[in-house]
């Protein structure tokens, strides 16, 4: 409510003062009507986020919390709280009904997990909101299941401010770091960790997860951190696929200078951040857009970016500054991130809120038991595979794209698709796609590759690091879907310009990876089925071929009218695209 | 009639706008007051005690406030204000009573709490932020931590470190958020209007209790104890000296201290004693007490005496080269050797 607004309250209510002071009775204790008005905004935002409030329950191993983020029932929790369920676990809503769920994707790096709940399409759920607009000071409150207290599956809710944000807190034995996340005074305990930060509108800010705990013993002292909802919307598209989700690390290591300046103290000279030219003692000034002035800041900044990712990077050396755009490595291999999950996480002094099982929760042990046979309920939506937390959804994910590239009218299998127009460079191009051929024709000469073959035999043109291989392939997945094309997995989402990252996540669009015919690709794909990048590696640890499509043809909405070439930092060039042409078989 | 309706909106409307014009959004309120607040780091790190604290800034010229701890006693003590600027802070002197200790930075033009224009005492019941880096959780330029809370008493200070008294006895604000936290003590108390109230204390028990309190020194003892202080009126050390505690009180006859370094080996245990039931035995070498190393006869009496009536007794002892630790119970009261 505004100033004016509030001081009419307050004049209705010195009305109502006075009037019953001349009455001659005492008056009943007079509440000014904004106050009320107020309180029931409360209690109903507060009835809003309960119904979305997930009780996990992962048998005898404890439990504890999470928050649904959408209708079909997706729910975000942590990795700590469904570690010990396993695929299949049962999750109380405030309804007082119970629902089977499965787990989706885990993130153990980051603590995160994704459930889905089962049996209904019009689950209550909480909206994300930009977590980098939350303020210190900022009133919230968390839901969740304390000290498993829910045995009539309703929430308990406490409230408070936002202490901190941005906060760093080290990893907990060898994983679960806590990046840039959200610090608060409302009471996080055991048994809360994966339910809901709430704003004072009831939007979901964060995932509650860890505590500072203190010879109190594991309850809350006024400090408790949640997973802030941007780090969770980055990664929601990996954990949507069934990934087992790796964080990003730079091939960097940062340090503080004497001077406080945050510098490269190691770098690896496999690393893309090494091939595109930073090297020690350069200082970092900014990280996909976001200043750096603290090794804290960096290791922030990163930690909210999933591998594979490219991000912009501010350096600056004797005094000049140097924007690169920087692809993510992952930290952990697929298989050391498969024995963290199987093996349970070490970490003695781990400060994650655990399931209340008077046990210090996260004891190295020995991998679990082998799963017993799923429930009825889950049968089907799970598949084991290396590298997934259940590839049933990556299945999903694959097709949802599928169904969008189909949707765009591809041309179908089989069509033949001629690109011509200018360079911006000068003089004119001709490009042709089919089956069997993929052909350009430049000003300084014409190559050919051998589409139906081994499509890293030869690079071609020379100097584009493989454009006809990049080129074969979007034309084979834009007529064909993502399965014609290799062996396709759905790599979660990323933001459609590099070098304009929105914090708030407006901007992210689905990746395909794919490995076919001696190369790796990376496709973006946009929800209207238009194919927005390709990165094609025709070699491991070497620059991949970058194309990149932009504007929307009249004619064809889903194909550009250009498309810019880049090997590493070296333009190849770029196409302005007078004319598309597609017929043949499919058509 | 009409006249005291009129003169009631009046003042009621005069009376709302004044609290609106005075107090600042919370945010712009702990956004302001947390620029005042320092993170202090120094000597530390061992046994639980923290090698960091809080502190405020009382003069634009650098001065600074927080409390009287070990963290100070280091050569080096560095200060890092809100936006990040690291400064060695010199200490300039030491309110022992009050626990109060003045440090100075050579710095110029910082935002400042004003001593003199703190209230003199707020009832109970006012809303108050809590402004400290506990946990060491900001780091550089990182705000500290804000919590929000209402004081819940206005009471003299009845508490202990261990076993031994708080020197402090005057009236505390004792509050209703958790504030007792390590990296707390030295950190800032400030109301509705970002005025400063007070200073976090340090980390002390309820001697009633035994629970944590958390409380926060008044402004008026702020700005007594640091004109006492910069008055050269006080000097010296807090006194945190334990009275020893006898082990016979739990049973434990300890050979007789003979020697500069007697060992600590166990005599006898008297029968249904805490010891005997606690599984101590005769030849016992007692290593540690409640995880503090004790090489010495006096050690572990001083060790014992730094336990809390009511606290566990935990031992660790030496028997025929294994180590076993044991819990004798809790600490009785009392004892001199």
């Amino acid at each position: 409510m505004n100033a004016a607004g509030r001081e009419t309250a307050s004049i209705l209510v010195a009305i109502a003062a006075a009037v019953v002071a001349a009455g001659g009775g005492r008056p009943a204790m007079a509440v000014d009507p904004a106050v009320l008005a107020a309180e029931a905004r409360r209690v109903e935002t507060i009835r809003q986020a309960t119904a979305t409030a997930v009780a996990i329950f992962a048998g005898t191993e404890g439990g504890g919390s999470g928050v649904l983020i959408s209708a079909d029932g997706y729910a975000l929790t942590n990795f700590h709280v469904v570690q010990p369920a396993g695929v299949a676990m049962t999750c109380g809503l405030a309804d007082g009904r119970l629902y089977d769920a499965v787990l989706v994707g885990i993130d153990p790096t980051g603590d995160v997990a994704l459930v889905k709940l089962l049996g209904r399409d019009d689950f209550p759920f909480a909206t994300l909101a930009d977590s980098d607009a939350v303020e210190v000071g900022d009133w919230c409150f968390a839901a969740g299941n304390p000290f498993l207290l829910a045995t009539d599956l309703v929430p308990s809710i406490s409230a408070g401010i936002v202490s901190g944000t941005h906060r760093y807190q080290f990893p907990a034995g060898t994983i679960l770091e806590y990046t840039d996340c959200i610090q608060t005074d409302a009471a996080i305990n055991p048994g809360n960790s994966g339910g809901g930060l709430f704003d004072a509108a009831g939007r979901l800010i964060g995932v509650n997860g860890r505590a500072s705990f203190e010879k109190r013993g594991r309850v809350n002292v006024g400090a408790g951190y949640a997973i802030s909802a941007n780090q969770a919307r980055n990664f929601l598209g990996c954990l949507k696929g069934g990934l087992l989700v790796d964080h990003a690390t730079l091939g960097a290591t940062v340090a503080t200078a004497v001077d406080g300046r945050v510098v490269v103290s190691d770098i690896l000279e496999t690393s893309d951040a090494w091939r595109r030219g930073l090297r020690y003692d350069d200082e970092i000034v900014s990280l996909a857009g976001r200043p750096v002035r603290t090794v804290n800041a960096f290791k922030n900044v990163l930690g909210t970016l999933p591998a594979g990712w490219q991000v912009p990077l501010v350096y600056r050396r004797e005094g000049r500054g140097e924007e690169l755009l920087v692809r993510l490595a992952g930290v952990h291999t697929p298989a050391e991130l498969a024995r963290i999950v199987a093996g349970g996480v070490d970490g003695s002094e781990a400060e994650p809120a655990p399931p209340p099982d008077g046990e210090p929760d996260r004891k190295p042990g020995p991998p679990r038991q082998p799963a017993p046979p799923l429930p009825d309920a889950v049968q089907g939506l799970h598949e084991a595979r290396a590298g997934f937390a259940n590839y049933h959804f990556n299945r999903l994910e694959r097709d949802r794209v599928a169904r969008a590239l189909a949707a765009a009218g591809g041309a179908g299998k089989g069509a033949e698709w001629v690109l011509s127009g200018t360079l911006a460079a000068g003089g004119e191009f001709r490009i042709e796609l089919s089956d069997s051929a993929a052909t350009i024709d430049l000003p300084t000469g014409t190559s050919t590759l051998d589409a139906s073959g081994e499509l890293d035999a030869s690079p071609e043109p020379p100097g584009s690091g493989g454009l006809l291989a990049a080129l074969s392939l979007w034309r084979r997945l834009a007529g064909e879907g993502p399965a014609a094309v290799g062996r396709t997995i759905y790599r979660g989402t990323a933001p459609r310009d590099p070098r304009a990252i929105d914090p708030s996540g407006g901007d992210l669009i689905d990746v395909l990876e794919t490995a076919v015919a001696g190369v790796e690709a990376r496709f973006t794909v946009d929800a209207k089925g238009a194919v927005v990048s390709i990165d094609l590696w025709t070699a491991p640890d070497q620059d991949p071929c970058e194309v990149r499509f932009t504007g929307r043809r009249d004619d064809e909405p889903t194909m550009p009218t250009t498309m810019t070439v880049h090997r590493g930092p070296e333009p190849f060039g770029t196409f302005l695209i007078d004319r598309v042409e597609r017929a043949g078989a499919g058509r | 009639m009409i006249r005291a309706i009129a003169a009631c909106l009046i003042a009621l409307v005069t009376c709302r706008a004044g609290a609106a014009a005075d107090e600042p959004t919370p945010q712009a309120l702990i956004a302001g007051a947390a620029r005042k607040v320092v993170k202090l780091y120094g000597a530390g790190g061992l046994r639980g005690l923290e090698a960091h604290q809080s502190g405020i800034l009382v003069s634009s010229d650098g001065r600074i406030l927080t409390v009287a701890s070990t963290v100070l006693d280091s050569e080096q003590l560095d200060c890092v204000l809100d936006d990040g600027r690291r400064y060695e802070a010199r200490l300039v002197g030491i309110d022992p009573r009050r626990e109060l200790a003045v440090l100075q930075i050579e710095a110029e033009d910082l935002p400042c709490f004003v001593l003199e224009e703190a209230p003199e005492a707020v009832p109970p019941g006012t809303r108050v932020v809590a402004l400290s880096n506990m946990f060491g959780v900001a780091v550089g330029d990182e705000r500290v931590t804000a919590q929000r809370g209402v004081v819940a008493a206005v009471v003299p200070l009845a508490a202990r470190r261990g076993a031994a008294e708080a020197p402090f006895r005057g009236a505390v604000y004792v509050l209703d958020c958790t504030t007792n936290n390590p990296g707390s003590p030295g950190g800032a108390l400030v109301d509705a209007r970002g005025r400063l109230l007070g200073m976090l204390g340090k980390e002390l028990r309820s001697t009633a209790a035994g629970i944590w309190l958390n409380y926060a020194l008044p402004g008026s003892e702020l700005a007594a104890g640091t004109a006492a202080i910069l008055a050269g009126e006080v000097s010296g050390k807090p006194t945190a000296e334990f009275k020893p505690f006898d082990p016979r009180l739990l049973g434990a006859i300890l050979v007789p201290d003979l020697l500069d370094r007697t060992p600590p080996f166990v005599e006898t245990v008297a029968p249904d004693s805490a010891a005997a039931r606690g599984g101590l035995v005769a030849d016992d070498l007692v290593i540690a007490v409640g995880g503090r190393t004790v090489t010495t006869r006096a050690d572990v009496e001083q060790a014992l005496g730094g336990l809390a009536e009511g606290d566990p007794v935990k031992l660790t002892v030496i028997r025929r080269g294994a180590l076993v630790e044991l819990n004798l119970g809790p600490r009785p009261g009392g004892g001199r050797p």
